[in-house]
């Protein structure tokens, strides 16, 4: 579904990103941790050409992501969902979630707002349609842009430390809504430091140190007996 | 014997007795602000998104467009319209110089507000839009225009007083607007003080409004920790 070759990123000479290599089947769930400045948001924005790499190759589903294509595959396959959320601060929260589905996917109205409504029931937030997105608190933002990441029906959802920007008392409720996703049939990428979800609903947990993917592995492995020293020393940090 | 004071009574007496001149000033006044005022909307809009796309060649159509109108006086433009133009063969009414002199020219002052309007709104609201497939154009009509307009109007407004004051430079062509009215009127009736203190009550009525609103508006903005846009005062 998505894979990295041989990627390289450099901003100036600073080179973020050291020779990735990463493939992730079709409905994989993969969580991504590391320290600070490893270039996690790098590798995910890589996958939709926020980033364009440097060097290397980015497929997806066999596509690979040009220059050229990548507005095309973008709007065929993947969504995002942002740590500041990133909702459309102008419009209600029904006119966030059918903009795309309208002008991208050129969905009828009716269309598209019966299925926003779907999945603003399974984010639970259905009464908050017609208000505007300032007048939520963050983890109903949150919420709203994980329903918008939704209502285009991409195969791919790619998160950026989406729940790094809330109070402590919302993380849960976002948590619990990504845990329902999981159980769809979308391929997830998510960069989080929550290991609870990872345990929960990662295949796989991919640490990246100083630009590499340093090691990979199934959630117990890492909870059990990471190999790396760097890994340990992380993870006794964020598990304390 | 009337009395010599030149705010006597008397003189304003006789003003009031001649108001329809300046009356029909400050129609035609009125009439050239809000038609120039809409064309430099528009030209605005166009030069401040050209001024912000990825490609060099719109920026700098952008770029000298508004360097050339922002560095020649209002005035010198104006007089190349009515004497230059009309050499060239192109003879246009006072009235249409009116409305397109002072139109282009603060039509590059709005495009420096809608720049920095479209530069203001935070990079995530193009990386949302972007992660959705929306190309450039769509983003900009669909997210970035709409809710830039808000922030923007503050300044808009504070362009639309400059543009109404700066319609007082068509007198200088017997634009028959409210400064060439109320001048007219004070060099043929020796009348100067009121006449003058009229057309800038006059011209004050138009602008202390949209003045006032645009300060409130940004206040409100402000309050709403909204983006504000704020641009140098680098008028006159
Ligand atoms: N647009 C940019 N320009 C210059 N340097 C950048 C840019 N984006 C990221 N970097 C640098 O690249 C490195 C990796 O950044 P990245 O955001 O991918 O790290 P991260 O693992 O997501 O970190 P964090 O946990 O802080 O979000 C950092 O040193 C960062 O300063
Ligand atoms: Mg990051």
């Amino acid at each position: 579904m998505i894979k990295l070759q041989n990627v390289n990123k450099y901003f100036g000479d600073h080179h973020v990103l050291k020779d990735i290599n990463l493939e992730v089947a079709e409905g994989e769930k993969i969580v991504i941790i590391g320290p600070s400045g490893s270039g996690k948001s790098t590798t995910v924005r890589c996958m939709n050409f926020l980033e364009e790499p440097t060097s290397g190759e980015v497929f997806i589903e066999g596509n690979q992501l040009t220059a050229k294509n990548k507005l095309e595959v973008v709007r065929n396959s993947s969504a995002m969902v942002f740590q500041q959320f990133n909702l459309y601060p102008h419009m209600t929260v029904l006119e966030n979630l059918t903009i795309g589905p309208i002008k991208l996917q050129k969905k009828s109205k009716k269309e598209a707002e019966e299925t926003a409504y779907r999945y603003l029931d399974i984010v639970g937030l259905r009464e908050k349609a017609m208000v505007y997105p300032s007048t939520l608190s963050g983890g109903q933002q949150q919420r709203v842009a994980i329903a918008r990441s939704l209502c285009s029906e991409k195969k791919i959802i790619l998160f950026d430390e989406p729940t790094s920007a809330l109070d402590p008392e919302t993380v849960q409720e976002v948590l619990d809504v990504m845990i329902q996703l999981s159980s769809m049939n979308i391929t997830m990428v998510v960069v989080t430091h929550e290991m609870g979800f990872a345990k929960q609903v990662a295949d796989r947990v991919i640490f990246m140190d100083e630009g590499t993917i340093l090691e990979v592995g199934s959630p117990e492995h890492f909870f059990e007996n990471p190999t790396h020293e760097r890994t340990k020393e992380f993870l006794s940090k964020i598990l304390r | 014997m009337n009395s010599t004071n030149p705010f006597a009574l008397w003189r304003w007496e006789a003003l009031f007795q001649n108001f329809d001149n300046v009356g029909s000033g400050f129609l035609r006044t009125f009439q050239v602000a809000v038609l120039a005022l809409a064309l430099s909307l528009i030209v605005g809009m166009i030069i401040g998104i050209l001024s912000t796309a990825q490609n060099w060649v719109p920026r700098s159509i952008a770029r000298v467009y508004v360097e050339i109108f922002q560095n020649i006086p209002l005035l010198i433009q104006i007089f190349f319209m009515y004497n230059g133009l009309a050499m060239a063969g192109l003879v246009l009414s006072e009235f249409t110089i009116g409305v397109v002199g002072v139109g282009l020219y603060h039509g590059a002052y709005v495009g420096e507000v809608v720049r920095a309007g479209i530069l203001s709104m935070p990079k995530g609201q193009h990386e949302a839009a972007y992660s959705q497939g929306f190309n450039y154009t769509q983003t900009m009509r669909y997210i970035i225009l709409p809710q830039m307009v808000k922030s923007i109007l503050p300044p808009l407004t504070n362009q639309a007083v400059n543009l109404i004051k700066n319609t007082s430079v068509l007198a200088i062509i017997a634009g028959a607007d409210l400064m060439y009215a109320a001048d007219s009127y004070a060099s043929s009736s020796l009348n100067y003080g009121p006449a003058y203190v009229l057309a800038g009550l006059l011209y004050f009525l138009l602008c202390f409004p949209l003045a006032t609103f645009s300060r409130k508006y940004e206040e409100k903005l402000k309050k709403n920790d909204s983006i504000v846009v704020d641009i140098p005062e680098v008028m006159e």
